[in-house]
């Protein structure tokens, strides 16, 4: 029964809701007025993005305590914020205090969507051995003898059992990789559809088996088999809602990204909007390159400087539209010299990120030959000068040193490489016969946001900025924002067009062809 | 629409000084002189400097509507070559157009 325990609280893991939601369905806009008493008129919430951790599902509480803190390793915190009518307020750090009273308040509420779903997914497991069970206790001697027939029911009703342990551990025990605090409408639906099932089934049970003491104990175990058997469609169903229904890609989502404009395309399937952000959270942080804001300095400066060149001074106070065209015409006017510095600036960081690059090419490649690896016979034959490959990343690092630095300060990413670092992946690549592009390549491109250590990630606690509240399904022309302190990435949802595809049939034999010239013949 | 009279000089061969291009069995739309990418007429390509031909006043671009009185707007490149170039002839009288010529008549029409 221990093991059920486990396996049954799964139901749980996988849809985190409060005790509130579960009765009601919730249509449309009414979401945003659910009663939340901890939250206050914002109707905010604490979201955890589980980064992949191996925690036992109930483990998880216990930790999701620390939420809200920056300096928690292990977690990046969303907060989503229903506004369907309300307007969007912008980040600041009261609202990083008050993540920390929401997180903790939120944890009582999932506690209990946890235990209920728990004691729910037990109850279902147990009933149909408690129909089974209980005329043998209650009445034994009244019963019917069924022979073969019954014990035959028996293994059936033993083997569906096992097959639906197996499939609802392989389906619901899963790390949760979020929690979403809006309800998810069809984990909600489910759980309601077998509450009302076995509730059903127990009515009928108790009224026309337990009161009357029904003797027939064949026409007894075929009712458990087929409360059995209903469970396992209910299991069908669920993963037909739940697992196939987002697979066939539907919408085309576009995410850019609002300070360097970089962006993506996805194709997702009928999912909500709090469901598509978290796919969207996911996949940027393995495709967008790490957000970088000193390379954004340049565009800063230049802008601060369109700003200073005009000093506009209000003589009259109702003459401000008028006087913020002539600003607009005086800085149309300005524009000429600044493209020009634009142009050449990138031209000479162009240039000059290229000849780092090239000198820092040549120095690791020298410096990668100056390493050989020792064969197993050779390591006995002169075993003083051996090194680990830690000794020799030590040993060769000085020579290509300085013009890694240098590059490294030109491309403004020093930042996010200490030295340690450096070595650690030096002594790496030695280890595994990498050749020095191989090395190199972390370094010359930006990569995507995990490659880095978290400290440099600037990006961990997300909020979900939409008009239409957040369990709505996609539709085309929906967008949300996704903000978090630095950036935002915007993200606009299209549908795919309906394609209409007809036959064309060609007969192989009707390619013919005819040769056309236009000669010249001179007289 | 003129006619005109050539004379051909002999190096051992009569020549007439100019090329041609088009035919029935050629492909009209890549004719840069015809005005209609579907004409298939012969077509004058080429004015040899000096020649006979630039001596009797042909142009490049012009249109060859007959030789000798025989047609040439419905033959074969190769037909229009024989044509133009029999050995017992010494003198050929071409009809050709032009588009400028074209114009002036449109405009004298109109006028």
């Amino acid at each position: 029964v221990s093991a059920a325990m486990d396996t049954e609280s799964t139901y749980s893991g996988y849809s985190h809701y409060s005790g509130h939601s579960k009765k009601a369905h919730r249509q449309g806009r009414d979401r945003h007025k659910s009663p939340r008493s901890k939250d206050g008129s914002r109707s905010e919430k604490s979201v955890t993005i589980q980064t992949p951790p191996a925690e036992p599902l109930l483990g998880n509480d216990a930790s999701r305590a620390e939420e809200g803190q920056d300096d928690n390793w292990g977690e990046t915190t969303t907060a989503i914020t229903g506004t369907s009518e309300h307007s969007i307020s912008q980040e600041d750090i009261a609202r990083i205090s008050k993540d920390l009273e929401d997180s903790v308040g939120l944890d009582c509420k999932r506690y209990l969507g946890l235990t209920v779903a728990a004691v729910l997914g037990l109850l279902v497991f147990l009933t149909p051995i408690a129909f089974i069970l209980l005329p043998q206790i209650l009445w034994r001697d009244d019963l019917e003898p069924c022979g073969t027939v019954c014990e035959g029911l028996f293994i059936s009703v033993a083997f569906k059992l096992l097959i639906l342990l197996i499939g609802t551990w392989a389906l619901f025990f899963r790390q949760p990789k979020a929690d979403l605090p809006r309800v998810f409408v069809f984990r909600a639906l489910l759980l309601v559809l077998i509450f009302l099932f076995v509730f059903s089934y127990w009515l009928f049970y108790g009224v026309r088996i337990l009161d009357s003491k029904d003797t027939n104990y064949q026409g007894i175990v075929q009712y458990a088999v087929s409360l059995v058997d209903a469970l396992l469609f209910i299991h069908y169903l669920a993963i037909v809602l739940l697992e196939l229904r987002q697979l066939q890609p539907m919408f085309t989502v576009k995410v850019v990204r609002s300070t360097d404009g970089e962006s993506r395309y996805y194709s997702l399937g009928h999912l909500s909007i709090q469901r598509a952000a978290l796919v969207v959270l996911e996949n940027y942080y393995r495709d967008f390159t790490v957000y970088n804001p000193a390379l954004l300095t340049a565009s800063k400066s230049r802008a601060a400087k369109h700003m200073a060149g005009l000093k506009v001074y209000n003589v009259d106070g109702n003459n401000a539209s008028g006087q913020s065209r002539a600003m607009i015409a005086a800085a149309a006017r300005r524009r000429d010299s600044s493209h020009n510095e634009l142009y050449y600036e990138e031209a000479d960081h162009e240039r000059r990120v290229r000849k780092r690059r090239a000198r820092l090419v040549v120095a690791v490649e020298e410096a990668f030959t100056h390493i050989k690896r020792l064969q197993a016979e050779e390591q006995q034959k002169a075993p003083g000068e051996m090194m680990d490959p830690r000794e020799a990343a030590q040993a060769i690092f000085p020579s290509m040193a300085r013009a890694l630095q240098k590059y490294l300060r030109t491309t403004r990413q020093q930042q996010y490489h200490s030295m340690e670092s450096i070595l650690q992946h030096l002594s790496f690549c030695i280890t595994n016969n990498k050749l020095p592009w191989a090395f190199l390549e972390r370094y010359l491109n930006p990569g995507p946001t995990l490659q880095y250590d978290r400290d440099r990630w600037f990006s961990k606690q997300w909020t979900l900025v939409s008009e239409e509240a957040v369990t709505s399904g996609l539709q085309d022309g929906i967008v949300f924002v996704l903000k978090c302190l630095d950036f935002s990435l915007v993200v606009n949802v299209k549908k795919i067009p309906f394609i209409k595809l007809s036959e064309e049939f060609i007969d192989p034999k009707s390619h013919k062809f005819v040769l056309r010239l236009q000669s010249e013949t001179s007289v | 629409q003129r006619i005109e009279i050539h004379k051909l000089r002999q190096g051992d061969n009569l020549i007439l000084g100019f090329s041609i291009g088009g035919g029935i069995d050629q492909d009209p739309t890549q004719n840069p002189f015809s005005e209609d990418k579907t004409d298939k007429g012969i077509y004058v390509t080429r004015v040899t400097a000096g020649g006979p031909a630039e001596i009797a006043g042909l142009q490049t671009g012009d249109k060859i509507m007959q030789v000798n009185g025989w047609d040439m707007t419905m033959v074969t490149h190769d037909q229009a070559r024989k044509r133009l170039t029999k050995r017992n002839e010494e003198v050929v009288r071409l009809l050709v157009t032009r588009q400028s010529l074209q114009k002036a008549v449109q405009q004298s029409m109109m006028s």
